[in-house]
């Protein structure tokens, strides 16, 4: 598999990750030596083979639908590049 | 008596229950290593108030008669574990100035069996890598490279990603060190530096408090110069945790009494499908003789087949980075790190990303981003998760025929910083052996067993059954004391 720039930057974008335009080239060189290392797995039959979900051969605990936390608004704002008034501040995203 | 920061865990408690020395001494002596191995670039963050107040309060517990496991042990923690108070960066930029609120399940409870924080260590970025190279705060030289700190005459690599751990360990600042494995991370520096350090089954420690890069394979363990070591410090990390939902809840054994030397009638799986191209003679030759200890000690050599080894790498290419490309998703300059401005929402994420993810990240996370994205989903990743059943279920088939499996822990010698940096391909080559334990969800356990031609150190792994291991530590003690390693790092603090 070969990917190109356009494809490149449209994943960027999925990502949310801003490549400068001039390393879009020789990072589609790079996720295609990747992709084409990973396309060996088509060797491989799965006819029927169950794609794997958890290692742990466990289901999932249930736990009691009840507050256990909280009250700790100060400590969750804390690490928060720009916060007011029990909040974290973002741009503008109404016109 | 041995210097301080010579001693196993087993001899400092020793040493400590005895009143030889106090925790207070113990911690000093590591303090002063921390600061004789900065050439190395081994701590992100060194907390010696830490150390020392933890030490005094371990002295204290002592003469009470309070003392716990590890009580005034020194350690090191992986800058990946969230530390209350203490910087956490995982090794990026984008955590800047992240100072966590909580304390992980794993350290709280290494400090509540008294261990003593000399500082937060190294790694590749988010724990992506094989090298311990890829760090926002540089790369860590493994203690092994041979010249004077800071004008090596080749500066080697300590493994990854928990080189910055290996490090430590080896170079005698730290008695043992907390790691982070999710496809080697644990094993491989292990294997690099001349220490012991292992990777539980999955579910045997909480991940918890552990950032996260792909959760279905991430397990923390311990790194440290002996297996009894590793034992010790094994048994204060592991235990049901309700707040990681694949915690599991089993009794955690007392892994140093498994520590018998008995192995006789013991069946040692030796994979065929292990002796790859390239791997080099004298790891061949490492491979042959630890068959031969085993031997010696009573066991059976039984040749077992896992016929999809092959393609672990590939599967695990597609499976990690699409869990850190979803993992990855929260950096978003928001609610913590950094944050780069931009004219919108959506310009500020971007910008923010950009900035702060380093090359390899990026790389992976782009990568997942498109394995998971509409109309390659199911051909790469469903793919890759059918190939990781069939190569659980040849683990499982493997097993019905013996009780641990003896493999190289990684296909060369540690090679230099600036080697193998072109092709993110070759560089994904240095797991090969590790990689599937963690697709299967194994316990593996990397022994010291040799040196190269190089003079650099070579590891043999150990493959165990789910939650078995006890075994997997008493037939490692059996070949670290067959090997009998004596050479020790050009550099040690």
């Amino acid at each position: 598999m070969s990917l190109d720039k356009a494809t490149v930057a449209k994943i960027a974008h999925l990502a949310r990750i801003k490549v400068p335009d001039g390393e879009l080239e020789s990072l589609a060189g790079e996720l295609s030596q990747i992709l084409t290392f990973v396309e060996q797995l088509n060797e491989v039959d799965t006819t029927d083979v169950p794609p794997m979900t958890s290692v742990a051969a466990q289901k999932l605990r249930r736990r009691v639908d009840a507050v256990t936390d909280g009250g700790c608004t100060p400590q969750v704002l804390s690490n928060g590049p720009e916060t007011a008034e029990g909040f974290y501040v973002v741009p503008k995203v109404i016109e | 008596m041995t210097a301080l920061t010579h001693l196993t865990m087993a001899s400092a408690l020793d040493g400590l229950a005895k009143k030889e020395f106090t925790a207070v001494e113990l911690a000093e002596a590591h303090v002063r290593a921390v600061e004789s191995a900065r050439p190395f670039n081994i701590f992100i963050t060194e907390t010696p108030d830490a150390a020392l107040s933890m030490a005094k309060a371990s002295d204290e517990r002592r003469a009470k008669g309070e003392a716990g496991p590890m009580d005034g042990l020194p350690i090191a923690v992986k800058d990946l574990f969230c530390t209350k108070g203490i910087a956490t960066t995982a090794g990026s930029k984008i955590l800047d100035g992240f100072t966590p609120e909580y304390e992980s399940t794993v350290t709280s409870q290494l400090w509540r069996d008294g261990a003593v924080l000399l500082g937060k260590v190294n790694l590749d970025e988010f724990a992506m890598g094989s090298a311990t190279i890829t760090a926002h705060q540089g790369e860590t030289v493994s203690p092994w490279s041979p010249g004077q700190p800071g004008q090596w005459d080749r500066k080697i690599v300590a493994g990854g990603s928990s080189g910055g751990s290996a490090a430590a360990v080896a170079a005698r600042v730290a008695l043992g060190a907390t790691g982070t494995d999710t496809g080697g991370s644990i094993r491989q520096p292990a294997g690099y530096t001349g220490t012991v350090g292992i990777k539980p089954t999955y579910g045997r420690c909480s991940r918890w408090g552990i950032v996260a890069y792909a959760s279905s394979l991430d397990q923390a363990g311990p790194m440290t110069r002996t297996v009894e070591d590793a034992a010790i410090m094994l048994r204060s990390m592991c235990g049901f945790d309700p707040k990681d939902s694949t915690s599991v809840d089993l009794p955690v054994p007392d892994f140093r009494a498994a520590l018998t030397g008995d192995i006789r009638g013991l069946r040692v799986g030796i994979p065929k499908e292990y002796r790859v191209e390239g791997l080099s003679a004298e790891i061949d030759a490492l491979w042959t003789q630890g068959i031969e200890w085993l031997k010696d000690a009573g066991a059976v050599p039984v040749e077992i087949s896992l016929p999809h080894t092959k393609y672990a790498l590939a599967a695990y290419y597609i499976i990690a980075p699409a869990e850190a490309s979803s993992n990855l998703a929260r950096y978003d300059g928001v609610r913590y790190g950094l944050r780069v401005e931009g004219g919108s929402l959506a310009e500020m994420y971007e910008n923010t990303r950009g900035a702060g993810f380093g090359k390899e990240v990026r790389r992976r996370i782009l990568v997942g981003t498109y394995v998971l994205s509409a109309g390659y989903y199911d051909a790469y990743y469903n793919k890759a998760r059918q190939v990781r059943t069939r190569i659980k279920w040849d683990f499982d088939e493997a097993f019905k025929s013996c009780d641990v499996i003896l493999t190289p822990t990684a296909p060369s010698t540690p090679f230099a910083i600036g080697e193998k940096m072109d092709d993110p391909v070759q560089m994904y080559l240095n797991d090969v052996f590790t990689v599937p334990i963690n697709l299967a969800g194994l316990p593996g356990l990397s022994v010291p067993a040799g040196l190269g031609a190089d003079g650099l150190p070579l590891g043999l792994q150990l493959i165990g059954r789910p939650f078995d291991e006890e075994t997997l530590l008493r037939v490692g003690q059996v070949v670290e004391k067959a090997a009998n390693v004596t050479a020790l790092p050009n550099f040690m603090a």
